[in-house]
């Protein structure tokens, strides 16, 4: 019914104190959905940092990896989702939301890596050679290379891809809940499947979508900030300028940057 | 082979979702791209329109898509299964994406081709026209093959608000717990996402001649 | 003929960038603007096509105020030849070339016609024209830009140091060919340089410019060498302005000395015979100077086999009779004998002279000049 697709009720039941509290409260879904994206983000950053440092940095396999990055976006991260339900849950034999949870991670980690992993070895890569000269030319190793000037350059693009996979992961995050998981999607799914009733259908189900798209934004303004704050002053800004006939490639910035997808 | 079965099967609801997928995917694209291109070229021309403008589509493509699934009934006043919520939603997104694209490619070109196209005497339209846009193709085509693919992709989501496209596979595989639907469904997105990409290439790659000589040399 | 009456140009911030230019750059002649960074010269340039726009003051194209003329049409009537040609990646050679013809609305199939004509012209090989820019050198580039320039026919061609990205010999090159252009095609130049020495070697009339946007002087390169107007113009000439003016002076009929040439091939010992003070110069068979050949001290049994080129002494350089007092000096200082080599026309061999003849003859000159001067200084003051 269209009369029921109205705002009307939204912030009646936002205003409610009982829904924002309890295990199927607000806050105790932010808090899952919270909890499913460090996971996976943190793992992801486990994996893909050093990865893209080494690549980076020797500056081999870069096209494998690229190429590979570029091909992993046409998988649609639901119907993945899906497959690895389907496929893993009914071998996980325990209680709670691990049968779900995992694939779920598994599949999260496979979307945060190519954004993380991507910007890092193009964060090291563009590293002004002479200065990656300079720092050889003093006496560091390799891993002094790496950590003391390639890192710290690097950072600004490390940094935009984790922000980049972070949002990635919590637009996903809420589609998980069709598979039963919680996160602040439980109340877009719960609320389509009772979209009639003025209370927990639609209503809920905007309130849902408006607290998510909150989560993410806030989530996109730490980033924002600790962009600001983490960054070493003299590299902020210090992109290397896009020259005339290198335009496509070293714009890679811009479209991967831009890999930020809602799933 | 046990895909190739649920395919025959099912094969004018597949065929018909696929459709579905295409369109649903493709117009968005188009849409999004034209809006994007005026709204682009001002905040590339104008210094102070670009840092708001490129915030606010930031924030815009910050929202999940399901969210915006859900909302969008609410303001258009539609039905929540009808395919214009994902048609709007998606030509939000591509508009977000690509109105920072086309602004860089815009701006990655070479200040010497436009002040030597202004000094020529091109009017300021000319030379949009004539050699920044030329230009800005491959950057351009970059940002369209990455909102094409996300806009397959993202499509498929909309199977939660019962919208058929390619999508309901993968419900369908989720309630019955069978894995043939789910990887045929896996397929044809993958196959259609690729599809859009090649041709967006090869279009691209068609506009700009000098580029691949430059890289024969 | 194009003129800049009291023209100004001041930035929000204060900075004055050209303070009141007076400046006449007459038709058919190249004018360049030349002084240290800062001096304006580029800023003047980019008002007459009004890339920039004047803060005060006129300028005019022949009758016409340019501030009158919409900027488009304006520029679309001027070549405009940068650094770096600035040629479109994205069209070939050929199409860069037409691309004002195309603009003003020519057909393609003759504005590309004339295209071809003009890259013939600059010297670049018709195979050239299906080619991007970026599969060019610097130098061929540059020459595209400037055929680019030429292709609509304007009366008046703005060059913002055009050959100063590329290398010396090549640089060398194109103003020797630029020259020639002008030669054939006469067109208002003006033109902008630092390089002092490409100012004097290219203009008809330099204009110094001083740090804060003011004329230093306005002369002939000639004048400007002999008679700098204050210390800073006689600092940016540079030194060697006395040898550098000898440039400008023909070196008239010199007292040519006639000597014996030896052919190539000819045998040693007898070329021994011909030579003075133990060298002898060696021709090819069209009378054409190859080098020096040195005898002395060369023991009598080591005499045998022909002439051949290796054998030669290339230090000297070679004066034409139409040349200069400059070329003349340089002739009889290079050359291992002491005896500077003269040609004609052709490059046949004329006859030689020594340093102490041609200085001679600038002396002459020079005391000629000195007369000249103080008898007008005297007239002007009856």
């Amino acid at each position: 019914m269209e009369t029921s697709l109205s705002f009307a009720n939204v912030l009646t039941w936002l205003n409610d104190p009982a829904n924002w509290q309890g295990p199927d409260g607000v806050i105790a879904r932010i808090g899952e959905q919270v909890y499913y994206a460090i996971i996976a983000v943190v793992i992801a950053v486990v994996i893909a940092i050093p990865l893209g440092l080494v690549i980076g940095h020797t500056g081999r396999g870069v096209v494998v990896v690229a190429g590979m990055a570029n091909a992993l976006r046409a998988i649609p991260t639901f119907g993945l989702l899906i497959y690895l339900v389907v496929l893993i849950s009914p071998r996980i034999h325990s209680r709670g939301d691990l049968p779900y949870l995992l694939p779920t991670e598994i599949v999260l980690v496979l979307l945060a890596i190519p954004p993380i992993l991507t910007s890092t070895y193009a964060g090291v890569q563009n590293v002004d050679p002479e200065v990656r000269d300079a720092a050889k030319g003093m006496g560091m190793t390799g891993s002094q290379v790496v950590r003391k000037v390639e890192l710290p350059n690097a950072l600004p693009l490390v940094l935009s891809g984790t922000r980049s996979a972070t949002l990635q992961v919590i637009a996903t995050a809420t589609v998980a809940a069709y598979v039963t998981l919680g996160g602040l999607g439980r109340y877009l799914v719960d609320g389509l499947s009772q979209l009639n009733d003025p209370h927990a259908g639609y209503p809920a189900a905007v309130a849902g979508a408006i607290l998510v798209a909150l989560l993410a934004i806030v989530a996109d303004l730490l980033f924002a900030f600790a962009q600001r704050f983490l960054v070493p002053r003299g590299v902020s800004g210090r992109f290397r300028s896009t020259a005339k006939a290198a335009a496509p490639t070293s714009v890679s910035a811009g479209p991967m940057e831009v890999t930020v997808g809602p799933s | 082979m046990e895909v190739w079965n649920y395919f025959r099967n099912n094969q004018s609801d597949v065929l018909h979702w696929l459709w579905n997928n295409a369109w649903l995917a493709g117009v968005p694209l188009v849409v999004g791209f034209l809006l994007a291109l005026p709204i682009g070229y001002l905040a590339s021309r104008y210094r102070w329109i670009y840092p708001p403008t490129v915030t606010a589509t930031g924030l815009l493509y910050t929202i999940p898509s399901l969210a915006l699934f859900i909302l969008l009934p609410g303001v258009l006043h539609t039905k929540i299964l009808n395919p214009l919520n994902v048609v709007v939603a998606l030509t939000i997104y591509t508009l977000a994406l690509l109105v920072r694209v086309v602004a860089d490619a815009l701006n990655a070109v070479p200040d010497e081709a436009r002040s030597t196209a202004t000094a020529m005497g091109f009017t300021p339209r000319q030379r949009l026209v004539g050699v920044e846009l030329p230009l800005a193709v491959p950057v351009i085509a970059a940002g369209l093959r990455v909102a094409a693919v996300s806009n397959v992709s993202l499509v498929s989501v909309a199977a939660i608000i019962g919208v058929p496209q390619l999508g309901q596979l993968f419900t369908a595989g989720f309630q019955t717990f069978s894995n043939a639907p789910i990887l045929l469904g896996l397929l044809l997105v993958i196959l259609l996402a690729l599809a859009f990409d090649a041709v967006i290439l090869l279009v691209a790659r068609a506009l700009t001649p000098w580029q691949r000589v430059a890289q024969a040399r | 003929m194009i003129r800049f009456e009291a023209v100004s140009k001041i930035y929000p911030d204060g900075t004055v960038a050209v303070d009141h230019l007076d400046l006449e750059a007459p038709s058919g002649q190249i004018t360049v603007l030349v002084g240290p960074s800062g001096c304006g010269k580029t800023t003047s340039l980019r008002m007459i096509n009004r890339m920039i726009e004047p803060t005060s003051g006129r300028i005019w194209l022949d009758d016409r105020d340019t501030a009158t003329v919409p900027p488009a049409q304006l520029r679309r009537g001027i070549g405009y030849v940068i650094q770096h040609a600035g040629l479109f990646p994205h069209r070939t050679v050929v199409d860069n070339i037409a691309t004002v013809p195309f603009l003003l609305g020519q057909d393609k199939r003759s504005a590309r016609e004339r295209a071809m004509e003009l890259l013939d012209q600059v010297g670049l090989p018709a195979s050239f024209a299906k080619r991007y820019p970026a599969q060019l050198s610097g130098g061929q580039q540059q020459r595209v830009g400037v055929a680019r320039a030429l292709a609509a026919d304007p009366p008046v061609m703005l060059m913002d140091e055009p050959f100063s990205a590329v290398d010396p010999v090549v640089r060398a090159q194109l103003q020797d060919e630029f020259l020639r252009l002008q030669h054939e095609l006469g067109k208002t130049i003006v033109f902008v340089t630092h390089d002092i020495d490409e100012a004097i070697k290219l203009g008809d009339r330099v204009a110094v410019l001083r740090i804060g946007g003011k004329l230093a002087q306005l002369a002939s390169p000639a004048e400007l060498l002999s008679r700098p107007a204050d210390a800073f113009v006689a600092g940016f000439v540079g030194r060697d302005r006395g040898y550098r003016a000898l440039g400008f002076t023909a070196a008239g009929s010199l007292p040519l000395r006639q000597e014996a040439t030896v052919p190539l091939g000819l045998d040693l010992s007898e070329a021994a015979g011909q030579a003075e003070d133990g060298w002898v110069l060696v021709v090819d068979d069209e009378n054409r100077p190859q080098g020096w050949l040195a005898l002395t001290g060369v023991a009598q049994e080591a005499l045998h086999g022909p002439v051949t080129p290796d054998l030669l002494n290339l230090g000297g350089t070679l004066a034409t009779v139409e040349g200069t007092l400059r070329a003349a000096l340089d002739a009889a200082l290079s050359s291992p004998s002491g005896r500077g080599v003269v040609v004609d026309a052709d490059g046949r061999f004329l006859g030689t002279v020594s340093a102490s003849q041609v200085l001679a003859r600038i002396e002459e000159q020079a005391s000629a000049v000195r007369t000249a001067r103080s008898a007008l200084a005297v007239g002007s003051e009856a």
